[in-house]
């Protein structure tokens, strides 16, 4: 493919042909304000606010799918564009509700952050607005339609990222809204809660459901006895929150942040990360020996559960039965913890802080009362804790490290990775083949498992079997390797999948502003943390030693089936289960 | 999961088994091909008269296409119902003439004598209600149908002893 140069506001640069002259211009420096856009994903050109000026065009073009052009000169600034722009976006307004200042987006919002940079001080069209009711229906995910643009990027992303297709535009024009088919409840429909519609959302039509107001209740009552498990990914994104690069490891700040909040004990989820693994790679190494059902797939994630509850429930049986680590920690949490600490489980609050929406939706799955209580009591994703932060006045980035306290809050690194696509199955490999070879792994590090790309592969010889694995992340790659693996076409041993785009880093409960270059940084910073730990491997982790010492016996034994292990249902695709 | 609550999109339907084996005859035909959803949906609207959910998520799960685009099409072209219609079709039209003529008065009076608005069915399945774009009677404005009968300028106080003559 050949080049073209072009000149922008003046500026000439060069780009591949084919490239959007919002894109050439993002390169020449120059800022063109969008809305619907979405790099990648969502090029549709609706909303036109991205238009420029073209010399020798009659009419304005829309920035984001206009291919560049040799020798074109574009204007970006002139009186004509910045009256257009000013007029779509005060249309844009005028089907709006007037609730920034109770809107949880607000000073994240993409709309009111346009309005405010363009100075709309008032809006000449006065029209109806339309009406539609919130829909409250999941535990995980707010629908509010009124407050929804109708730029599609939620259904771009649900449909091209996790290939779910759980949401559509419906009706025309005035009438226009986003949602599932029939205009059911989302809980009604086949969505996996994964969050990545509310990540791309530019306003507050989508948000996360607010746990915030019960945590600070049980925060605030002396009976209660609360306790906080932070999950691997939250210590590399909670800085993106107050301002901190991206890619900032903040695990220290993160557990003083917390204690400052009131919490009587921070632990750590990277703690049943390592015991999730002693117990999945007991699992493999069984089904191995004894013919169980394979390829045994990865069971963390819990969007990824309800996926293949949905679309693929003939696999559940491939599914193992290890719990996730959030679940882990709160069975243990409310037995092995509360006798050792003398707490009876009724008067302690277990909260997660999770990268995840689905996790809010996991807790409340009523199989997941082992301990003889709920096991999880509420989970904040990364930005509810940042909201709680911010309304204590605690800013992380100005505190001095702490750590987290025993005896739940030691991890390794092989739990650190859990953050990141590629990380259960590197950190399962560094235990199986040890406990398999009596010897450590040749190099700890399996890049063969890390990074961006969509479905990985690698081999690893355990004495006289070749074990094959699969990883992949996005529910579309998922997708895509369930369908060889049901075809025959591909055969493996062990697979992980993480619902999320480079896996829990990029979940649907972190910062507002994830991309793929933050998401890049946050993986970046996740191996950095591995590397830099004492211990690397689970089975090394004292904690988890003493509990099987103490408490549970050995890894598969009667205690860790009752209390770490699972089951799964069926669900379909239709709308009436 | 929530379960079998009523839904905006008609849920206890009456559609009988053998307009099911239609429709299930008209999805196998265009199974495996591209581009062929608005035609599928239209010859299953002219077998069973509607497109209800459960229709929308059969074909949806015959031509492999998620349910929430299915209905992302119906919803978009006026053709397609997603309601069932009424043994009667009352129309009323609200093109610019008979709008004001007092086009809508009569719609009122319709919508409040049956119970029901604009595009919905009584329950009883006997009178659904339809607007009306301009009919081209613009000179007997306001007009309201019944089926294939025509009331001409008619008045909001008649709209009931017209309704009565249909059973
Ligand atoms: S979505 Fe944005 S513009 Fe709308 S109320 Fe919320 S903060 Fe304000
Ligand atoms: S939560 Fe995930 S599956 Fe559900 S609508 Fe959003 S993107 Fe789609
Ligand atoms: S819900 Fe959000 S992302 Fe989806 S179309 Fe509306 S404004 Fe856009
Ligand atoms: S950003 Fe280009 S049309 Fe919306």
């Amino acid at each position: 493919m050949g080049e073209v140069t072009l000149t922008i506001d003046g500026r000439q640069v060069t780009v591949p042909a084919g490239t959007s002259v919002l894109e050439a211009a993002t390169q020449a420096g120059v800022k063109i304000p969008t809305l619907c856009y979405l790099e990648e994903i969502n090029e549709i050109g609706s909303c036109r606010l991205c238009v420029v000026e073209i010399e020798g065009a009659r009419t304005l073009a829309a920035s984001c799918v206009t291919p560049a052009a040799q020798g074109m000169v574009v204007h970006t600034n002139t009186k004509q564009v910045r009256e257009a722009r000013r007029a779509v976006l005060e249309l844009i307004i005028s089907n709006h509700p007037f609730e920034c200042l109770t809107c949880v987006r607000s000073g994240s919002c993409e709309l009111q952050a346009l309005a405010e940079s363009l100075g709309i001080r008032e809006i000449r069209f006065e029209g109806a607005k339309s009406h539609h009711s919130v829909d409250e229906s999941t535990p995980s995910i707010v629908r509010d339609p009124d407050k929804c643009i109708l730029c599609r990027r939620c259904v771009a992303v649900c449909e091209q990222v996790q290939g779910v297709s759980a949401i559509n535009v419906s009706g025309r024009g005035f009438n226009s809204v986003v949602g599932p088919a029939g205009e059911l409840p989302l809980n009604d429909v086949a969505c996996t809660l994964c969050g990545q519609c509310v990540l791309v959302c530019p306003t507050g039509a989508l948000s996360e459901v607010d746990s915030t107001r019960e945590v600070w209740k049980a925060l605030a009552d002396p009976k209660k006895h609360v306790v906080v498990q932070t999950a691997p990914a939250i210590r590399v994104a909670l800085g993106e929150e107050f301002g901190m690069e991206p890619g900032s490891i903040v695990t220290g700040q993160l557990v003083a942040g917390l204690r400052a909040l009131g919490f009587d004990r921070v632990f750590d989820t990277n703690f049943t990360a390592d015991l999730t693994i002693l117990e999945e790679g007991n699992e493999l190494l069984q089904r191995l020996q004894t013919g169980g059902t394979l390829p045994m797939i990865t069971s963390c994630s819990p969007g990824w559960i309800k996926f293949i509850e949905h679309f693929y429930p003939d696999m559940l049986g491939n599914l193992s039965t290890c719990k996730s680590p959030q679940q882990m920690f709160g069975a243990i949490a409310k037995t092995y913890y509360a006798e050792k600490a003398g707490i009876d489980p009724a008067d302690m609050y277990v909260v997660s802080i999770m990268p995840c929406t689905a996790k809010k939706f996991e807790c409340e799955r009523p199989e997941m009362r082992s301990s003889g209580y709920k096991d999880v009591d509420a989970v904040l994703t990364t930005r509810e804790l940042a909201r709680m932060l911010r309304e204590a006045g605690i800013d992380p980035s100005t505190l001095e490290a702490d750590n987290y306290d025993a005896p739940l809050g030691i991890g390794t690194g092989a739990a650190v990775i859990f953050g990141a696509t590629g990380g259960v199955m590197e950190a399962a490999l560094r235990t199986v083949y040890e406990v398999v070879m009596q010897k450590e792994l040749p190099s700890l590090d399996l890049r063969e498992v890390r990074g961006f790309e969509g479905i990985k592969e690698a081999q690893v010889v355990l004495g006289d079997t070749t074990v094959r694995v699969a990883v992949a992340h996005t529910l579309a790659n998922a997708r895509k390797l369930l369908e060889r693996v049901r075809s025959g076409e591909a055969s493996y041993h062990f697979i992980e999948i993480m619902a999320c785009p480079g896996g829990c880093i990029g979940g649907g409960g972190q910062p507002i502003g994830t991309n793929t270059e933050r998401r890049l940084q946050r993986i970046e910073a996740t191996y950095q943390a591995d590397r830099e730990l004492p211990l690397r491997k689970s089975h090394e982790n004292p904690e988890v030693k003493q509990l099987y010492d103490e408490f549970l016996g050995e890894p598969l034994g009667h205690k860790s089936h009752e209390l770490l292990h699972t089951h799964y249902t069926a669900r379909g695709i239709s709308s009436k289960h | 999961m929530g379960c079998c609550e009523t839904s905006s999109a008609g849920d206890i339907t009456d559609i009988t088994p053998e307009q099911w084996a239609k429709a299930d005859e008209i999805i196998a035909r265009y199974k495996g091909q591209r581009g062929v959803l608005i035609p599928c949906l239209h010859e299953i609207q002219q077998v069973v008269g509607y497109l209800p959910l459960e229709v929308q998520e059969r074909v949806a799960a015959g031509l492999d296409i998620p349910v929430a685009d299915v209905y992302s099409v119906i919803t978009f072209y006026a053709l397609f119902t997603t309601k069932p219609k009424g043994k009667h079709k009352v129309g009323v039209c609200l093109g610019t003439a008979c709008y004001v003529r007092g086009g809508e008065k009569i719609l009122d009076k319709v919508e409040h004598a049956l119970g029901i608005k604009a595009g919905d069915t009584t329950p009883d399945r006997l009178f659904s209600i339809q607007v009306m774009r301009c009919i081209g009677a613009c000179g007997l404005g306001p007009v309201m149908t019944v089926d294939d009968d025509i009331y001409a300028r008619i008045k909001p106080e008649r709209v009931p002893e017209v309704l009565k003559k249909y059973s």
